[in-house]
């Protein structure tokens, strides 16, 4: 293999943060040719991934290291977890890039709005590929410091008020995450993510120093993955516009959070060590009460954005949940769900996005009878919603099944329950939405101006359609359940 | 030819200065441009050859010690000079826009910008206690009066307090160095050593002066008190001057005497009380930063707290500390000199550098609020960019020591940095109404919006470039390998 071809995880990197310089510079004037970076920079990336998805099926190792002091490497490396994540990254990057230009269309500062959005997926990409807890953590960080000029996109008071927020949850997890791994670095020297870990010799002597480190890398990780109670900033982040809180909020901040936590699970601790410290079970508890909590909280929400947020807070410790129970089924579903609640929750705030955007729909109660004036949008709301849920054979049902599965698998039949109680809380929470906009006479007086503009309801259409297509053609091969079924029979040795 | 690059980095600034005095207003900005080129060019060819060939000695005139006076550059001599010449290249670069064109205040400012870079190239390759206060001298005599350059009546009053300190910090260093003379009978570094630790009483007297008149000149709390009103009211080349290299270039002194002259005779005690000054100076230089009103004074109240982190060397003193620190000054300097520079980029649009006032700036100067932005990340501390690797040494240095403290100090102090840092940029962004800018001055000329950004850029590409500095920088000295 030639040292370009094994350098992949470079150029993939490379594309979007060329992206975002070429976007700047070509700055507020030269719109078309801002629009021909974005889209020709996304439509690369996702050649690229392809390529790797297809090397690494048939084995290829793509390892890239830069030493940076003795001992300290930057790694970027794309195993079969990697590309999960990356691939779903650029497929809903290129999606959500069609989406804002459209979205953005009249709006001011769209190369500053660019810019900043291709850098964050450079940053979701490094966290895809990163070797190390140290490499993981220098793109963890870029990514806080990529989405604050996003989510304060709008300049207001109010917005800047919600950045802040947004900082001190971020940044304090940051701060605690750098300790965890310079603690970790210190007591067991620098390792690079290994299937299984490689803490195991150190679990016997060292026991109380590895959970004190465990809970810091998890609080961590776990504050970009909304875990209650560190959770507080997703909601208030939605003041940022939709393409943001979809592709951002719904998928790659808090995904980020989710993916850190299966890293250190998996690939630092290893699943044996996490349940000989007792850590699973734990981190099971706190995963079981965040669903539980953001599903409850997101009832009493009046406005579609945060019960959205509050969804989100809920459905990404699936993710948490499964890792957390250590049974190779229940790692499927979990695993599974960070592709599948992207696409869902995605589909759901361009839908979102797109009520807002053409008629300035907000609150829930403005959803009355929208059905009528916008059936596409509303139809794909309505597969998100049930996929949500967990109606089969749509994607969400497929994660629960597996879910379900695993905590028979290892025992934790109280999991059950929680998957159950979810899904009934699911059902209250959305389905009034459903039959707010199909069933209840119309609420808005605006003139109609028909379904949402092509460039928000083709992406959405897309994301829509996919949320079920995973679901259905789950069984085969190549389908999100597929590539899943392949990590969990390379993390677990089987 | 190697051995002279020394002697040509000083004195090609040094007679470049002087005769930019004496040609005058004429002389701007071709001979000016000529000097800093011919510098920096000699300057790098210089930390080259370090890099490739190891330390370089050279008896100026050919006289040997004591008698000689000795030229030495090793890898701390080499970081600290790369840092000071890349950074004074810019600046000169910078200047060009801003003082490029010819009348007297602008020659006086060349003259003299010319004069401080020669005197820090010296004090940076000096081998001995003598030559190394002759040039601290040269520094702050021709730093003082830059200050001067920004107009009369905004500066005088904190020109002066700055002299007096600076004077008061030479008095209490030369009373060292004579107390050194006394002692050991020799001033060069390499021999003085062991007749300062064999010295009893006197030795110490030595060193504590030696130690507190480098502090003074530093601007370590408390001795900080000059520092905000010059640095925050000179011109904003001057201003990144200072801050970048200036105070930390008596940084470097202390560091030097630190670890060799006195290597001997320093007490853990004495430690542990610079460590305990430097997290002061970390908490009380951000917090006065955070309260600011004035955009140039965030700045250089931010330059009080991250001299701070060069303290917590000496606690530790280890070799990933020493890595951590001399690594945290080539960050901090590259980083600073943006802020400065892109700090008067706003100053020149809006007139004044009012926080509150200032709104709505990435439209009009994108650059450089990118610039700020990106310097920011450094200074903050965080990733990818110096101040986290930095960051990451002396936090890996706390825990390896057993002083987690540190470590604490270190943390909180990020926090701090973001919290004024984000102000600024909070106000850049903000799109509210409320005191707008009445009259947009010019959009600062090309020259002065790249500088300030390939700066900040710099101060990012330094969280990748670790392995070839801390090679050139090598280990703690004294200690094992």
């Amino acid at each position: 293999m030639s040292t370009l071809y094994q350098a992949m995880p470079l150029w993939v990197l490379l594309i979007s943060l060329v992206t975002a310089v070429a976007v700047f510079i070509a700055g507020e004037k030269w719109q078309r040719l801002r629009t021909a970076f974005n889209l020709s920079g996304a439509v690369l990336k996702l050649v690229l991934v392809a390529i790797m998805l297809w090397g690494v099926d048939l084995g290829h190792t793509f390892v890239v290291h830069l030493p940076l002091l003795p001992g300290l490497n930057l790694v970027l490396q794309a195993d079969a977890l990697a590309l999960l994540f990356m691939s779903l990254s650029a497929v809903l990057w290129l999606v959500t890039t069609v989406y804002a230009i459209a979205y953005l269309e009249r709006a001011p500062d769209r190369a500053r709005f660019f810019g900043f959005f291709s850098l964050c997926v450079t940053a979701t990409m490094g966290i895809a590929m990163a070797g190390n807890l140290f490499t993981f953590f220098v793109f963890y960080e870029l990514l806080t410091l990529a989405t604050w000029p996003l989510v304060i996109h709008r300049g207001t008071d109010k917005v800047m008020v919600a950045g802040r927020t947004y900082l001190h949850y971020t940044l304090g997890g940051g701060a605690v995450f750098l300790l965890g791994i310079v603690l970790l670095y210190h007591l067991a020297g620098p390792t690079d993510f290994v299937a299984g870990g490689e803490l195991l010799h150190l679990g016997e002597d060292h026991a109380g120093a590895l959970t004190a480190i465990f809970v810091l890398l998890i609080i961590g990780v776990g504050v970009k993955a909304a875990i209650v109670p560190l959770h507080g900033w997703l909601p208030t982040a939605m003041v940022a516009p939709a393409p943001v809180s979809a592709l951002l909020h719904a998928v790659a901040v808090v995904k980020a959070g989710a993916f850190g936590i299966v890293r250190v699970v998996h690939d630092v601790y290893g699943v044996e060590l996490v349940q000989q410290l007792h850590l699973g079970t734990a981190l099971a508890v706190v995963a079981s009460i965040t669903i539980i909590y953001g599903s409850l909280r997101a009832i009493w929400q009046t406005d579609l954005k945060r019960r959205l947020a509050f969804s989100t807070v809920s459905q990404v410790s699936y993710v948490a949940l499964g890792v957390a129970m250590g049974s190779p089924l229940a790692t499927i579903g979990g695993l599974v769900h960070l592709v599948h609640q992207g696409l869902m929750k995605i589909t759901l705030f361009f839908c979102a996005g797109a009520y807002a955007e053409t008629y300035g729909i907000h609150a829930i109660r403005e959803l009355d009878g929208i059905g009528r004036r916008m059936p596409w949008t509303t139809a794909m709301f309505t597969l998100g919603a049930f996929g949500m849920i967990g109606v089969p054979p749509l994607a969400g049902f497929i994660s629960k099944w597996y879910l379900g599965l695993g905590a028979v698998d290892a025992h934790q039949y109280w999991v059950i329950p929680v998957l159950l109680g979810s899904t009934v809380l699911n059902a209250i929470y959305f389905l009034p939405l459903l039959h707010r906009a199909w069933f209840r006479p119309l609420a808005i007086t605006d003139k109609d101006r028909g379904e949402a503009h092509p460039g928000l309801l083709w992406p959405t259409v897309f994301t829509g359609l996919s949320a079920m297509g995973v679901g259905l053609l789950a069984a085969f091969a190549w389908s999100p359940l597929g590539w899943v079924e392949l990590i969990v029979v390379r993390e677990y040795g089987l | 030819m190697t051995e002279f690059l020394p002697v040509l980095a000083v004195f090609i600034p040094l007679l470049g200065g002087v005769l930019q005095f004496l040609m005058g207003p004429r002389a701007v900005p071709v001979w000016p441009m000529v000097v800093s080129g011919a510098t920096t060019v000699c300057a790098l060819a210089l930390v080259g050859s370090v890099t490739n060939q190891g330390d370089i000695q050279h008896m100026l005139g050919g006289w040997e010690a004591p008698l000689g006076i000795p030229l030495r550059v090793d890898g701390l001599a080499a970081v600290m000079l790369l840092l000071n010449n890349v950074v004074g290249g810019l600046v000169s670069l910078y200047a060009l826009g801003a003082h490029g064109r010819s009348g007297a205040v602008n020659s006086h400012f060349w003259a003299l910008w010319l004069l401080l870079w020669g005197s820090l190239n010296a004090l940076f390759v000096s081998g001995d206690l003598f030559n190394l206060y002759v040039a601290l001298e040269l520094v702050s005599l021709s730093a003082i009066p830059l200050v001067l350059v920004a107009g009369p009546r905004k500066t005088v009053a904190a020109a002066l307090n700055y002299l007096h300190f600076a004077l008061f910090g030479s008095l209490v260093y030369l009373a060292g160095v004579g107390l050194t003379y006394a002692v050991a009978g020799s001033l060069d570094l390499t021999l003085i050593a062991g007749p300062l630790a064999e010295g009893g009483p006197a030795g110490h007297m030595a060193a504590a002066c030696l130690i507190v008149g480098v502090l003074i000149k530093a601007a370590i709390v408390p001795f900080h008190i000059w520092l905000p009103a010059a640095h925050g009211n000179a011109p904003a080349a001057v201003s990144a001057v200072l801050s970048a290299l200036v105070v930390k270039s008596c940084m470097y002194l202390l560091l030097r005497l630190w670890t060799e002259p006195l290597a001997g005779i320093t007490v853990d005690a004495a430690a542990q009380l610079l460590g305990i000054i430097g997290a002061a100076a970390i908490g009380y230089g951000s917090v006065q930063a955070f309260r600011q009103e004035r955009l140039k004074l965030v700045v250089a109240y931010s330059t009080v707290a991250q001299l701070g982190y060069m303290l917590l060397f000496f606690p530790m003193a280890v070799a990933t500390a020493w890595e951590g620190a001399v690594y945290h000054g080539v960050a901090h300097g590259v980083a600073k000199a943006a802020l400065f520079l892109a700090a008067g980029n706003v100053l020149l649009y809006v007139g004044h550098d009012r926080l509150r006032e200032l709104r709505g700036l990435d439209r009009p100067l994108a650059l450089s609020v990118f610039a700020f932005a990106l310097a920011g990340v450094s200074i903050m501390g965080l990733p990818p960019s110096g101040g986290f690797i930095a960051k990451w040494l002396l936090l890996s240095a706390a825990l390896e020591t057993g002083q987690w403290w540190w470590a604490l100090v270190l943390i909180v102090g990020g926090f701090l940095a973001a919290a004024y840092i984000f102000r600024v940029l909070r106000y850049a962004f903000l799109n509210a109404p409320g005191p707008t800018i009445e009259i947009e001055g010019p959009v600062p000329p090309r020259l002065m919006s790249w500088t300030a950004l390939l700066l900040g850029v710099l101060s990012i590409v330094l969280g990748f470039t670790t392995a070839p500095i801390l090679g050139l920088l090598g280990g703690l000295p004294g200690a094992a390998p």
